[in-house]
């Protein structure tokens, strides 16, 4: 396979602006004109404004600069991404085509509830198909990305607590060495002290460490399963017990719940809390970073901590309680990321239970076989040997993992997440999922044996890596150095 | 090939005690077709007004979307490709987002802005916490003529850290800063006053400049929320002295989708030691190693989670991107001229539907002036939650009760115009609310 990237030699928007060009025509209507005269003179003198610099630039020239820019970027639907954790899946064309054809994309949010019966049905049913997939009851879909989920659930824990009269003294949040970065981020926003618990060698929570860090200071512990090196966490309901019997709260983060899908529900095994990213699991399209969701879930018990408003549904209608006098509060406007919501409801009726659980089995069935079919003269694989990996896996490059990704930019690929669990040494991370052939899964472990033949073999050529892409390596020291930092024409 | 049997021996290695031993009680799946028609006939009942028929602002707005939006937004080598950590492979997005971020700066004048927040409530949350790190102070003034749930978010986001946030009453006769009580809730422990101009009521802010003056004098910081179509006909903040810029970005290129996705603008200035403490995804010009080519990256990424973890500025990680590239094409469709345009049919759209709605008897509009998008309208003899759940027999929307979230305008409500509403739209309001009345 060859692979050249587009490689336009593309001006800023700016650059291409030259004076008087316009790209729309807005409605007038000259009738109200007159009757309000210049509005303009009620703009108070002291805040009016003189000079608009905005780019000048007709539609032909617009549209070809977005559609250059756009063959120069690598997407899911080019080819393999398998970025770990991250679940680049294929988003059915479906979702995309009831997202921008719903009559709900003129409906204000403020509308009055008794006239959108319809679109809160939808979210309630799609909360109520999470929650059992998740095995909590109780639901909210307004974070609007995983880690605003993981914020609202170590604000939860904390509520939990202030209402027990213990806010004070339990103030550690445990977290796993292979955690996301997000986790001890979202615990230390919402006021906690991160507890850091080491691995054991084979790659999943040393229980001796929970053992003797829980105690009367523990707020509760956060975890991933399968955990990032992608290994089922054997001893997850003994860890739980550990930190419910030390009186804290246990949060699971679905970032890796495409492994599990209809197979293990986070609530059955103990977990109070937990998030999803219906970007990553449920099909929604990632928006080259963004928008995504990030719904949450808890026990029964806990359901009153949800942020507010909730849906709630009385057998007749639906509506939104804002009356919750235990809640964490808002940590968005509005009510959540209702496209990105709606396109995972599509998903989970398109896939139906049956779907849903064979995703969880090929996505893990993929993985298993991208990591058979690597070159270990170059690789060393984490995790325990004669134990299936799930979703995902972790190698540790013999090479530099930097130019091993560079390198396997020339095969028309992705690179798989790099340095990345801190824990791994040259780590690489590879999450396939279900989206990709036999015949690509092929092309991906041929790629990645050569790229790593070369980078561990000619570590100098590997270093020029890649040529292939819309430019050759980026100079990133210079783009953040303080006295080079341009982030604006 | 891999030695297993069965996809079951997949889960060899999880306690047969911890898996689900029944299906999950969710529907079989169905047809593309079969989704597609389901949803239609769930969606059928509901009250989807054209734009045009809709009045209601407050924090999203009934804009035009051009087609050219949707248009660059429906390619997929923008919007299946994820944050863009390999930048040789991304240079599209990663240009577009910086384009972005130019532009949030010459609307703004500030120096630099991040490639999106999720929406303004939660930009105004983390720009208090900078705020914050930056000053080391432990407490937030915030004016109660912001958004309510602004102002929620913003408490959500500072109590944990034991920042408390003060509220600061508004002047209850013009729908403006109170300077005299502002004044005397500011001391040296603020580390920044939050106001929004124009503020909920829709209001300008004549004392913008006094009020960032204020803080100054205190060594707070001055947070400005905007919604970014006032910088049409207002001056950018940074010239009467804000420091950090936060607003709703939707009104440029997102449809109203019920208020969601939406994108949260975040600017600063202030030089480096601001830079380090801005939170989120920055992207920035570099060139490649070689020398011989412009290029763009991820920068400053110390701050962020996956390497500073706890001690990171924010934990945002995905964000809006493909939200912020709508708003760079929105704005560069309409160019410097058509963007200032939107500004005055903006206002004369509201000023005209304003005046007509205060022609009617037992009613004062508009309550507060002067005002730009959003404008408040009192009820003397009239019940305003009737008016607005009623209005939707007539196909429209409008008009949201503002007694919930502020008592003493129990008997008005918020409306708002923009450049979709033409003269026969807004005279089918007046007369359905005319009708209302009597």
């Amino acid at each position: 396979m060859v692979f050249r990237q587009a490689s336009w030699d593309e001006p800023l928007l700016i650059e291409l602006s030259r004076k008087g060009r316009c790209g729309l025509t807005l409605p007038s209507d000259p009738e109200l004109s007159k009757q309000v005269g210049d509005v303009l003179e009620t703009v108070p003198k002291n805040l009016r404004r003189y000079d608009i610099r905005l780019p000048e630039v007709a539609q032909p020239q617009i549209i070809r600069h977005y559609t250059r820019l756009s063959q120069m970027n690598y997407a899911v639907d080019l080819g393999t991404y398998p970025l770990g954790s991250c679940t680049m899946k294929y988003n059915p064309k479906i979702i995309k085509r009831v997202i921008s054809n719903a009559r709900f994309k003129t409906i204000h949010p403020e509308e009055p509830e008794e006239y959108v019966q319809g679109l809160l049905k939808m979210l309630f049913e799609l909360g109520t198909m999470l929650a059992e997939i998740v095995g909590l009851p109780k639901f909210s879909l307004q974070p609007a990305a995983g880690a605003q989920g993981e914020f609202t659930g170590a604000l939860m824990i904390r509520a939990w607590l202030k209402d027990r009269g213990q806010l004070g003294t339990r103030n550690e949040i445990l977290i796993p060495d292979t955690a996301h970065g997000t986790n001890p981020a979202s615990a230390a926003m919402a006021g906690f002290k991160v507890v850091k618990i080491p691995s054991t060698k084979d790659g999943v929570v040393d229980i001796e460490a929970v053992k003797a860090v829980a105690g009367r200071s523990t707020a509760g512990m956060m975890m991933t399963v399968p955990n990032t090196l992608g290994l089922f966490e054997k001893n997850v309901k003994e860890v739980i017990g550990i930190i419910h019997e030390a009186g804290g709260l246990t949060y699971y983060d679905g970032a890796n719940l495409n492994a599990l899908l209809g197979r293990v529900r986070p609530g059955d095994i103990g977990f109070d809390i937990a998030h999803l990213n219906l970007h990553k699991t449920f099909g929604t399209p990632h928006g080259g970073g963004g928008p995504g969701a990030g719904p949450i879930f808890a026990t029964e018990e806990l359901g009153d901590y949800l942020p507010t408003p909730v849906l709630e549904f009385d057998g007749c209608r639906y509506r939104w309680n804002y009356d919750r006098p235990k809640s964490v509060g808002r940590v968005r406007s509005y009510f959540g990321n209702i496209g990105v919501l709606v396109g995972a409801y599509v998903y989970c009726l398109l896939l139906g239970r049956d779907g849903l659980r064979d995703t969880s089995a090929l996505a893990t069935l993929a993985a298993n076989y991208l990591m058979s079919r690597l070159d270990r003269r170059y690789f060393d694989i984490q995790g325990l040997s004669n134990t299936p990996c799930k979703h995902e896996f972790v190698a540790s490059s013999k090479a530099s993992a930097l130019d091993l990704a560079k390198l396997l930019l020339e095969h028309g690929v992705h690179p798989p997440t790099i340095y990345f669990p801190i824990t791994i040494r040259e780590a690489i991370m590879i999450e396939p999922t279900e989206s990709e052939s036999l015949e690509e899964l092929d092309h991906y472990a041929k790629a990645l044996n050569e790229a790593a033949k070369v980078a561990y073999e000619d570590p100098r050529a590997a270093a020029d890596a890649p040529h292939s892409t819309a430019v050759a390596r980026v100079d990133e020291v210079r783009a953040s150095h303080p006295r080079t930092l341009k982030v604006r024409w | 090939m891999i030695g297993l049997r069965s996809l079951e021996d997949l889960y060899l290695d999880i306690p047969e005690d911890l898996k689900l031993r029944r299906p999950l009680n969710i529907p079989e799946g169905r047809s593309e077709a079969e989704v597609e028609r389901l949803i239609e006939e769930t969606l059928s009942g509901d009250l989807a007004p054209a734009l045009h028929r809709c009045f209601l602002g407050g924090g999203v707005w009934p804009h035009y979307v051009p087609a050219l939006v949707d248009e660059v937004l429906s390619r997929a080598e923008f919007y299946t490709a994820y944050t863009p950590y390999q930048s040789e492979v991304s240079q599209g997005m990663l240009q577009a987002l910086y384009e972005y971020q130019s532009l949030v700066c010459d609307l703004t004048g500030m120096e630099i802005a991040n490639s999106s927040m999720y929406d303004w409530a939660s930009a105004a949350g983390e720009a208090c916490r900078m705020a914050v790190r930056i000053t080391r102070r432990r407490k937030i003034v915030a004016l109660r003529n912001c958004g309510p749930q602004r102002l929620e978010v913003i408490r959500t986001y500072c109590t944990p850290i034991g920042v408390e946030v003060i509220t600061a009453e508004y002047d209850l006769m013009k729908g403006c800063v109170d300077y005299a009580i502002l004044k005397e809730k500011v001391d040296e422990d603020v580390a920044a006053i939050y106001f929004e101009n124009p503020n909920y009521f829709g209001v300008f802010e004549e004392l913008a400049e006094d009020v960032c003056k204020l803080a100054h004098e205190h060594g707070a910081m001055a947070i400005v929320g905007l919604d970014p179509t006032s910088l049409a006909v207002v001056k950018p903040p940074a010239e009467y002295g804000a420091d950090i810029v936060v607003g709703e970005g939707q009104p440029l290129g997102l449809h109203l989708n019920y208020g969601g996705p939406l994108i949260g603008i975040f600017a600063a200035r202030g030089g480096q030691k601001v830079y380090r403490q801005m939170p989120g995804r920055i992207i920035g010009e570099t060139v490649t190693r070689d020398g011989a080519r412009r290029c763009y990256t991820m920068v400053m990424q110390t701050r962020e989670q996956h390497i500073r973890r706890e001690e990171a500025t924010s934990n945002i990680c995905t964000n809006e991107a493909l939200c912020a590239v709508a708003v760079a094409a929105y704005l560069t469709s309409l160019g410097s001229s058509g963007f200032r345009e939107l500004g005055k049919r903006i206002m004369e759209s509201s000023h005209y539907a304003a005046m007509k709605l205060g022609e009617l008897e037992n009613v004062v509009s508009p309550y507060y002036t002067p005002f730009f998008k959003d404008f408040v309208v009192r009820f003397l003899k009239a019940d305003p939650k009737k008016i607005y759940v009623n209005l939707p027999r007539y196909g429209l929307v409008g008009g949201l009760p503002l007694g919930r979230d502020f008592p003493e305008l129990s008997d008005a409500a918020l409306f708002s115009a923009t450049e979709v509403h033409l003269k026969s739209d807004i005279d089918l309001l007046v007369n359905a609310i005319k009708k209302e009345l009597s």
